[in-house]
């Protein structure tokens, strides 16, 4: 299945990512690549994805009691951002939506 | 609205958990902490971490299927649902999509004189995200990231609302039912009760549904109808333009009344579903459906049941007096009150509660829809209401001076005690001016009053006499009896 140029660059829109015309170009190869291995997948009978959990096979979901544990410093939490604010993460503006 | 329209409407609430931590980290689950104090790599969107499923939100969820008699799936699936927001660390959402805990039930409205079945579409678990700030600051918004990961139920009803009467109790029941099963307290002002609607017209009669509108942003009941009415009217000018409405999100705007496009999307959204590879699916043990069972409080629908047979009043009465938190504490206060009046009056509070209710129902109701909660406060304090019940029971006053009292009472914002007064009203005499009667009597016939107490018992007939004469025949004999009798003992 070849996928088009419009067909990557959508992908890419909803991903965030902006591509040269180069890596376009190759990424609508690899994509198409990748989309013709999950067509082979596909033909396989398999059960549906996610729901299956059988004794042979993987265990079902851990769960934790639910008890508080301590959160990281704020200080901590605000290390790895681009930017800060007081305690406050600080983003480029997002525009107020139906003002 | 023309008339040849028939509006249908989808609910959709998101409802945050009452569990003291996250749905998939440890970090504590609560409402008003300094931003960003409740954070930890998990929730934070970090790379490398792992979720770990908290026990206690899939519990609260097998209790509100339980509540709501929906089928609760022994597996179900979390999903990634992808979206990029600043609030939303991780690029995605973790969520159920395809097998969801929850699927079916429903719960049952009020619809004019009767009522209509609202059936459940789905129930799942997901996490909420973090919260955005633009207000005040320039140039940037900012992030608070305590909320990222709190457990929200989501709650999608099917499309089967018909008017904005119907929304509104629909989800005042909801509401209900997830405060009184301790899922969630309901807050609205707090975010954790939000709702969202899909709205559409179809022509009267048809069973096609039309283009659906999605609105966000009504952040109180009187928001939703308000927002639903205008949204009804809107499309309806449209079809009758011969015009079509455009499938897209609108915000309410709670200070012009009117729901607004948001700027519209360049693509379609596609959140870009696929099973959450760091959860195996989610598998319940069949005995914690038999636990959370065993942990169901009476339930609201069956308190109105029982109440309206305890008082004797409609269900659509008993059911106001349990949706409406207000009057139904209201209720509770003065009922507390009550036991002591008939205490002192010596009567059992079994006799005072039905005119208690139903004063409430027709008078205090009336006024309160009229003017809003300020009336259940001040001079008009539960235990005033009491007050004036109790005089009703003692036949001190009859129902319709009850009645003009309280009326009274409304538009001069004075107690009832203080409009008794001065207004006179015959039986009314409150213990001070008996007392104070009594007193005269017993000084004025020391004779007497020395007789009866040396065992000419009756004699008393003749002082209760004479206190009857000096009230002018108001006196509530009854009362005389009883406080002439004190007076004489001492």
């Amino acid at each position: 299945m070849k996928l088009t140029k419009e067909q990557v660059l959508h992908v890419a829109r909803l991903a965030s990512l902006s591509l040269t015309p180069e890596e376009e170009a190759h990424f609508a190869g690899e994509l198409s690549g990748i989309l013709d291995y999950v067509e082979t997948l596909n033909r396989l009978e398999l059960p549906p994805p996610g729901l299956h959990v059988s004794e042979d096979m993987s265990e079902p979901t851990p769960l934790a009691a639910d008890m508080p544990r301590p959160s990281i410093p704020t200080e901590e939490a605000l290390s790895n951002a681009p930017d800060h604010s007081g305690s406050f993460f600080r983003v480029p503006r997002i525009l107020e939506e139906g003002r | 609205m023309s008339a040849e329209y028939e509006m249908v409407v989808g609910l959709e609430v998101h409802s945050q958990l009452l569990t003291r931590t996250k749905l998939f980290c440890r970090c504590e689950n609560r409402f008003g902490a300094p931003p960003n104090a409740l954070t930890c790599p998990v929730c934070l969107g970090h790379p490398g971490v792992l979720p770990l499923l908290n026990e206690e939100a899939v519990r609260l969820g097998i209790r509100l299927g339980l509540a709501m008699g929906c089928s609760i799936h022994q597996r179900s699936v979390f999903d990634r649902k992808h979206y990029f927001y600043p609030d939303l660390p991780k690029g995605y959402q973790i969520s159920q999509f395809t097998y969801p805990l929850l699927t079916g039930g429903g719960l049952t409205v009020r619809s004019g004189e009767g009522t209509r079945e609202i059936r459940i579409h789905r129930i799942h678990l997901e996490e909420d995200a973090g919260k955005n700030m633009h207000a005040g600051i320039r140039d940037a918004s900012h992030v608070d990231l305590n909320r990222s990961g709190v457990p929200l139920l989501e709650i999608v009803s099917e499309p089967d609302i018909r008017t904005p009467e119907e929304a509104v109790d629909y989800l005042k029941k909801l509401r209900q039912i997830l405060r009184a099963t301790g899922v969630s307290d309901g807050n609205m002002e707090e975010g954790s009760f939000r709702c969202d609607a899909n709205v559409s017209l179809r022509p009267g009669g048809s069973s096609v549904f039309g283009t659906k509108v999605e609105i966000k942003n009504m952040n109180s009941f009187r928001f939703v109808h308000k927002a639903l009415l205008f949204e009804c009217e809107r499309q309806a000018q449209l079809l009758d333009r011969g015009e079509r409405v455009v499938s897209e999100t609108r915000l309410f705007d709670s200070s012009t009344g009117r729901t607004l496009p948001m700027r519209s999307k360049e693509e379609a959204l596609d959140y870009r579903y696929f099973p959450e590879p760091d959860l195996p699916p989610v598998v319940l043990d069949p005995k914690w459906i038999e636990e959370e069972r065993s942990r169901l409080p009476e339930l609201p629908h069956e308190r109105v049941a029982r109440l309206s047979g305890e008082f004797g009043i409609r269900e659509e009465d008993a059911e106001v007096l349990v949706l409406e938190e207000d009057l139904s504490r209201y209720l509770e206060e003065a009922r507390e009150a009550l036991h002591e009046y008939a205490g002192k009056g010596g009567w059992p509070v079994e006799q005072g509660t039905p005119r208690l209710v139903n004063f409430l129902l027709s008078e205090v109701l009336r006024e309160w829809n009229r003017k809003g909660p300020a009336i259940l406060t001040g001079s008009l304090a539960a235990r005033e209401i009491s007050y004036l019940v109790a005089l009703v029971v003692e036949e001190r006053l009859s129902l319709n001076q009850a009645k003009d009292v309280y009326a009274v009472c409304i538009e001069s914002l004075r107690t009832p005690r203080e409009v008794v007064a001065e207004k006179n009203l015959s039986q009314e005499s409150g213990e001070d001016a008996l007392g104070r009667w009594i007193d005269d009597v017993v000084r004025e016939n020391p004779g007497e009053v020395q007789s009866y107490r040396e065992g000419k018992e009756r004699l008393f007939g003749f002082l209760v006499g004479q206190v009857m004469k000096k009230s002018g025949g108001k006196a509530n004999p009854q009362k005389v009896n009883r406080l002439l009798k004190e007076a004489l003992s001492r």
